[in-house]
């Protein structure tokens, strides 16, 4: 009996054969029919139906893309690969840009009950608020398409990790705090020999979720603002109505977004500790 | 840098259309080179000698003098090259620009434009354009090298939509932008966003919308049945909204109370129309033709029988820009002239179709383009149409066009109180300034600015716009 990894493996590959073969038995184009009048012609010819394209046509495009991932042709025109390095280049300055200022509020609100009182009204109303309501502000007031794209991932990923913070912080285990108390530690040595450590993981999980939601704000706010990246990939291709463009470049984002999230997992499982 | 469409146009060998059935050295190198002698006479800065045989002039002095040199012969010969290139071939090239010499001062033609251009500021610009054939002449400018034969370096960048266009002007990420003709004019009021004056030197198209209706729909072509419908249009501030409220209001529907209409950025109107989310809209192309395609829709009927060479998109910037960089804005004010003129021939239409359908542009079907730009399309009735003129090209800014516009924004409330109907056209639309430099240019203008328009049947008279506001059965003043 082969390995439970084996076995699930075999299932997997099962599952998505058959998938891709319904898929691509149910999108078959219609039989071509005999020469085509004039007005045919003009309509785009039987094969021209609206449909949903079949997987093959898919893989056959993520090929061509894929084989040729860097090109640029000119300002409106670029390979994959750029449009998701640019995406990511986005991500990842709003992601760290909204760190910096997570983690250390984070910290202060989570080890004083009066500043979580106090902020936590606030930070309630911001949190719901979808980045695309706040693309027209950030247009509006920072008057930079690109910035204001970097904005909006930043205010979106604050959010999470700035709570998830101040209860891995509230929440660290009173006795050692005691200790470090008898041991005379400074309060900035407690928090950072006693408190970072015991709040990492819980610290980790909201960085998690964050590059989780900035990863899905990214692909909003470039359709809305164009130019460059994945987000603009799917808008542009949905300009020529291109299903086949627009299931691939799904796939890549979610290739991505699972990329990002392996390596912040890899990065949870560092600062683990047992009790 | 690509200078193709500036080749030597004393050059009988040389097109300087360059179509795709072109046979000149440039487009089929080493085929047959030219045997012209260089001519002697010729009052240019490219060197006589070692000249290769392509031609191409050295450097942006000598690009200047060619463009100029180029426009002369061209309109000697009414624009057809075909009559220019067997002249020359008959004639030489020496003896041809020896002839035109002497009765067309060459050098001072090219002493004056580039005294009236004077150094670039800014050579480096940002254009933004929607995605639609309505920005033919802004987007073909680019890979026809219209932009380059005066001296710009410019970036045409896609944009999602007009709101997206209008923020990224008034923040000054682009120099100029396509846009509808009715948004410089909201813009300077105010109206939907922050005042800023801005000013729209040349209209980009006239015509080129349509109204499609759901496949579902063939059987009501009649507007009265069209009540409870869903419309799509692409933005408040638009010809498309005005005319498809005239035209529901001239046919007793309210457009406020009887339908509803909806802003629908175009590319999302085919999926819309699908999903049966709308039952019509009137868009830009190729989003019509696109339905038809598509199999979803039918062209009910084109904006141009609702108002013939009704003004559609526009080519437009800040006061500030035009003020800061006098010569650059003159510069690309002609190239958008250059291009526009050019569209409007329907020789080229085929040629630009193919220039423009790519992904850096339209990211569209090449024959959808084409049935767009050349007039010869199926309408999804069942019919080949054959209209040539389904979208045209005219930079000419009319300030009675402008004067329409406003009041059916008081018409329909989105503007209130008194409106100087005449002073802001007048302050938007450069029709002045355009004409002379289109007559400069060597193109004819018209020499008013104002004139009537017949919108259905009736008749626009400009001399009294708050009248023509107040006079509809249908409207909210």
């Amino acid at each position: 009996m082969a390995s439970l990894n084996v076995r699930a493996a075999l299932l997997s590959f099962t599952f998505l054969v058959l998938a891709l073969g319904l898929w691509e038995m149910a999108t078959q184009p219609p039989e071509a029919e005999a020469a085509m009048t004039e007005y045919e012609r003009l309509m785009g010819g039987a094969d021209q139906e609206s449909r949903v394209p079949p997987p093959s046509a898919v893989i056959k495009l993520a090929w061509t893309e894929l084989s040729n991932p860097f090109y640029d042709a000119g300002a409106n025109d670029k390979g994959i690969g750029i449009q998701l390095a640019y995406s990511v280049y986005r991500v990842l300055t709003g992601y760290l840009a909204a760190m910096a200022i997570a983690l250390p509020i984070g910290f202060l609100i989570g080890m004083s009950p009066l500043m979580y009182k106090a902020l936590n009204p606030y930070i309630q109303v911001l949190r719901p608020i979808s980045p695309l309501a706040w693309m027209p502000l950030a247009l509006f007031i920072i008057q930079d398409s690109d910035a204001s794209a970097i904005f909006v991932i930043f205010i979106c990923s604050i959010w999470p990790m700035l709570l998830n913070t101040a209860f891995g912080v509230a929440n660290v285990r009173q006795d050692w705090v005691n200790v470090a108390r008898t041991h005379e530690l400074s309060p900035v040595k407690t928090a950072l020999t006693v408190i970072l450590p015991a709040a990492a993981p819980t610290i980790l999980t909201g960085m998690r979720i964050s590059i989780g939601i900035a990863w899905l704000v990214i692909v909003a706010a470039e359709m809305l603002v164009g130019g460059t990246g994945i987000g603009y990939y799917v808008w542009n291709e949905w300009n020529n109505l291109d299903l086949a463009s627009v299931i691939f470049s799904i796939l890549m984002i979610g290739v991505v977004g699972m990329l990002l999230d392996l390596a912040l997992g890899k990065a949870q499982r560092l600062v683990e500790y047992k009790e | 840098m690509t200078t193709k469409s500036l080749g030597n146009p004393f050059d009988g060998d040389q097109s300087l259309i360059h179509a795709k059935t072109c046979g000149c050295p440039q487009c089929k190198p080493g085929q047959h080179e030219s045997t012209e002698p260089v001519m002697e006479v010729r009052p240019t800065t490219v060197p006589a000698t070692g000249a290769p045989a392509i031609d191409a002039p050295a450097d942006s002095e000598a690009m200047m003098d060619r463009a100029i040199e180029s426009a002369v012969v061209r309109s000697v010969f009414g624009h057809n090259d075909h009559s220019r290139r067997s002249f020359m071939k008959m004639m030489g090239a020496g003896a041809a620009a020896a002839l035109l010499g002497s009765v067309f001062p060459m050098d001072k033609a090219k002493a004056a434009v580039k005294e009236s251009l004077g150094k670039l500021e800014k050579t480096k610009l940002n254009v933004g354009f929607v995605p639609i054939t309505c920005a033919t002449p802004i987007i073909m400018a680019h890979p026809m090298g219209f932009y380059e034969r005066y001296g710009l370096d410019v970036t045409v960048t896609k944009t999602a939509g007009w709101a997206v266009a209008r923020d990224k002007s008034l923040a000054g990420e682009y120099d100029a932008s396509h846009m509808l003709t009715p948004m410089p004019l909201a813009m300077t009021m105010g109206a939907g966003s922050t005042p800023e004056p801005f000013i729209m030197p040349a209209v980009e198209n006239i015509n080129g919308q349509a109204i499609v209706l759901h496949v579902d729909h063939m059987d009501k072509r009649d507007p009265k049945q069209w009540k409870g419908f869903k419309f799509g249009v692409p933005f408040e501030y638009s010809m498309h909204n005005f005319l498809l409220r005239y035209y529901l209001a001239e046919n007793g529907i309210d457009p406020d109370k009887d339908v509803q209409i909806r802003v629908v950025p175009p590319p999302e109107m085919v999926a819309n129309l699908r999903a049966g989310n709308l039952d019509g809209y009137l868009s830009p192309d190729p989003f019509n033709q696109r339905a038809v395609w598509e199999k979803v829709g039918f062209i009910h009927m084109l904006t141009k029988d609702i108002w013939e060479g009704h003004p559609c998109c526009a080519f437009a910037c800040s006061q500030k820009f035009a003020t800061e960089n006098p010569n650059t804005y003159g510069a690309l004010l002609r190239a958008i002239i250059d291009a526009t003129q050019y569209s409007n021939n329907p020789e080229n239409r085929k040629e630009i179709s193919e220039a423009i359908a790519p992904k850096n542009y339209l990211n569209q079907p090449v024959p959808v383009i084409q049935q767009v730009l050349t007039g010869y399309y199926a309408d999804g009735l069942g019919e080949v149409q054959n209209v040539p003129d389904r979208i045209d090209f005219d930079p000419f800014p009319w300030h009675s066009m402008g004067v329409w516009i406003l009041t059916q924004m008081k018409r329909w409330g989105y503007i209130d109180g008194d409106v100087d109907y005449k002073g802001i056209a007048e302050q938007v639309y450069l029709a002045g300034e355009t004409g002379k430099l289109m007559e400069q240019m060597g193109y004819a203008a018209p020499d008013k600015t104002y004139k009537t328009h017949t919108i259905m049947g009736k008749t626009f008279d400009p001399a009294s716009p708050e009248e023509y506001a107040r006079s509809f059965a249908i409207g909210r003043v």
